[in-house]
């Protein structure tokens, strides 16, 4: 998306047109010529994957509202509707709350794979946080959608979720009502939240944008962590070499999203949530849907409700401050050998907390939430600025190419 | 001059623009005609008994306290509570009790007659109040709301 294009249309209406607007070299330089690390590896095809659901999610969106009723007198009767009456309706269905699910799966994985190759540090700062913008976003997203079902767990979560913002001091009561347009979750809730699970997708898509613009003024990192140096050395074209390995990984993982909706389709979902809405009775245990348990796991580890508040939300913020944190010159942790370690043990306390996120909020299961909840802030606050002034690295190869072909060379041998 | 005229302007300009914007969120007028007060019959309330009625989409419990639940209620050492208020500030006769059933933690609605202080026990992530609906343990910082009523006759209350 930057650069002159060295696009030349073969027609002479194409010629025409493009001297008009020049929309076909700008998507030929994009994703056809566009220069590709020649050592990417399958981790790097999650960003297509990502681009893929969140069409998806849109599509079957779309055509859910068309059938959809957002009052809370007929929400949960119009999902029943959609399951049992509509053509094909309950596979719409299923493919939209299971899309959700797959969606959070693609984006941590893309994720973790920007913390495992240093993906955020210079000059990719920029590149980065917009996508910490886009996994806010998709976060305020599903969590809208969930609500719309209008079912036990719907209205808990939804409860629970804008009482978070009363924690604020002075203002908090007056911006809960503000939320919820009443002086509980209700019709009004309902009503803004369905507006606003429809907006907030294709603010996602505009942020993609601006995504793949940063990414592609700045180039895309790559496994070894070291900088094109030669671009004909060092890179292959998109198109075909990124175009037939994304396309295969988009196979393989519509596999697996398919996998869950005709076998598992309520595996990820909440039995409660077949229950309608009750605003007279709390079911016994509520839990978030899957993808927020480890953020959840740490508000209820702190035993204060403006601290588990101000913990939670932080969890997320200190992503943005990476780049500044991180103080190692060296981005992959493929030369980073004491690095590997403490990012292996973040993921598993990620995954810890996400398993006491679901448990319930009492002894031995709290203790364990504080423990790892100390241990996701050290890594970036304390492990990230301290590592990279005492970690002795292992030598980087002189360029992608030197890389690649050592390998070919090994492999050979 | 024309500059900062322009922007002047300008500014208010968006802020009328803004406030509308904003403001329509709040609750409307049925929503706030809604939350008109509404009357409850004490006569089939029995001791022990604790009810639920509804008013401004949330629950409000109306508790007969028992003799041994208001003794506990007045007994407890104010220093020995995270939101100090004695039972006698909570309550206009000592054998009702009514405050709004919304845990000040995050929302749930918590269960009469259990937890560690009988009072109630939040389900959601453990808050348990004692029999003045004060907070004991747990995440909620304050005590269970009072909502503003009156008794209108021996056996009518009116709540809002
Ligand atoms: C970022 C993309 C999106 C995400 C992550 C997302 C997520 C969700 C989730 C988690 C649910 C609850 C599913 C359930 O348990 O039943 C839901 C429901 C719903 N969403 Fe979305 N959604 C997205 C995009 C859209 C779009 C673009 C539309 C409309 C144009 C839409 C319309 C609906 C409707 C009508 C429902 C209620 C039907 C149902 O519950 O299945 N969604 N969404
Ligand atoms: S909502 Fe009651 S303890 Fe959290």
């Amino acid at each position: 998306m930057s650069g002159p294009s060295t696009y030349v249309p073969k027609s002479a209406l194409g010629r025409w047109f493009e001297s008009r607007l020049p929309i076909m070299g700008l998507i030929h330089s994009s994703f056809v010529a566009y220069p590709t690390p020649r050592n990417l590896n399958y981790w790097w095809t999650f960003g297509g994957i990502l681009s893929v659901m969140l069409m998806v999610q849109i599509i079957t969106g779309i055509v859910l509202v068309m059938h959809y009723t957002p009052h809370v007198d007929y929400a949960f009767n119009s999902i029943e509707l959609i399951m049992r009456d509509v053509n094909w309706g309950w596979m719409l269905r299923y493919t939209h709350a299971n899309g959700a699910s797959m969606f959070f799966v693609a984006v941590y994985i893309h994720m973790l794979r920007g913390l495992y190759y240093g993906s955020y540090k210079a000059p990719r700062e920029v590149l980065w946080i917009l996508g910490v913008i886009i996994y806010l976003l998709m976060m305020a997203t599903g969590f809208m959608g969930y609500v719309l079902p209008w079912g036990q767990m719907s209205f808990w979560g939804a409860t629970v979720i804008t009482n978070l913002f009363s924690a604020i001091p002075l203002v908090g009561e007056s911006i809960t009502t503000w939320l919820w347009g009443g002086y509980s979750v209700d019709n009004p809730t309902l009503n803004r939240f369905f507006s606003l699970h429809y907006l907030l997708p294709f603010m996602i898509a505009g942020v993609v944008v601006l995504h793949v613009w940063a990414l592609h003024v700045v180039g895309q990192n790559n496994p070894d962590g070291v900088e094109v140096k030669n671009v004909a050395r060092d890179t292959l074209p998109f198109t075909p070499y990124a175009t037939i390995k994304d396309g295969f990984a988009m196979i393989c993982f519509m596999m697996f999203f398919a996998w869950w909706i005709f076998y598992v389709p309520n595996y990820l979902g909440h039995a409660d949530n077949y229950i309608e809405a009750n605003p007279l009775s709390t079911p016994a245990h509520i839990v978030p849907e899957w993808y927020y348990l480890p953020f959840y796991a740490i508000l209820r580890a702190v035993p204060s409700k403006l601290g588990g508040v101000v913990a939670m939300f932080s969890a997320i913020i200190v992503l943005c401050f990476l780049p500044w944190l991180d103080t190692s010159k060296v981005r992959s942790a493929k030369y980073r050998p004491v690095y590997k370690v403490f990012f292996w043990l973040f993921v598993a306390s990620a995954i810890g907390l996400g398993y006491l996120g679901a448990m319930p909020a009492e002894g031995g299961y709290v203790l364990a939430s504080r423990l790892l909840a100390v241990y996701y802030f050290a890594f970036f606050l304390v492990v990230m600025p301290l590592l990279g002034l005492f970690e002795t690295p292992r030598a980087l190869p002189a360029s992608i190419a030197d890389s690649v072909l050592k390998n070919a060379h090994s492999a050979k041998a | 001059m024309l500059f900062i005229a322009t922007g002047a302007v300008g500014a208010v300009a968006v802020g009328s623009v803004a406030w509308p914007l904003i403001s329509q969120m709040n609750p409307d007028a049925s929503t706030i005609a809604a939350g008109a007060p509404i009357d409850v019959d004490l006569s089939a309330i029995a001791e022990g008994a604790i009810v639920t009625v509804k008013w401004r989409g949330k629950p409000i419990f109306v508790r007969h306290r028992t003799p041994k639940e208001i003794k506990e209620a007045v007994e407890v050492p104010l220093s020995s509570l995270p939101d100090p208020q004695s039972d006698a500030q909570r309550v206009k006769k000592p054998e009702w009790l009514v405050v709004i059933g919304v845990c000040t933690h995050l929302g749930c609605i918590p269960l009469g007659h259990q937890g560690e202080y009988e009072g109630w026990f939040c389900p959601c992530h453990g808050s348990a109040y004692d029999t003045s609906g004060r907070i004991r343990k747990g995440p909620a910082p304050k005590n269970l709301e009072v909502p503003s009523y009156a008794f209108t006759s021996d056996t009518k209350l009116t709540i809002g």
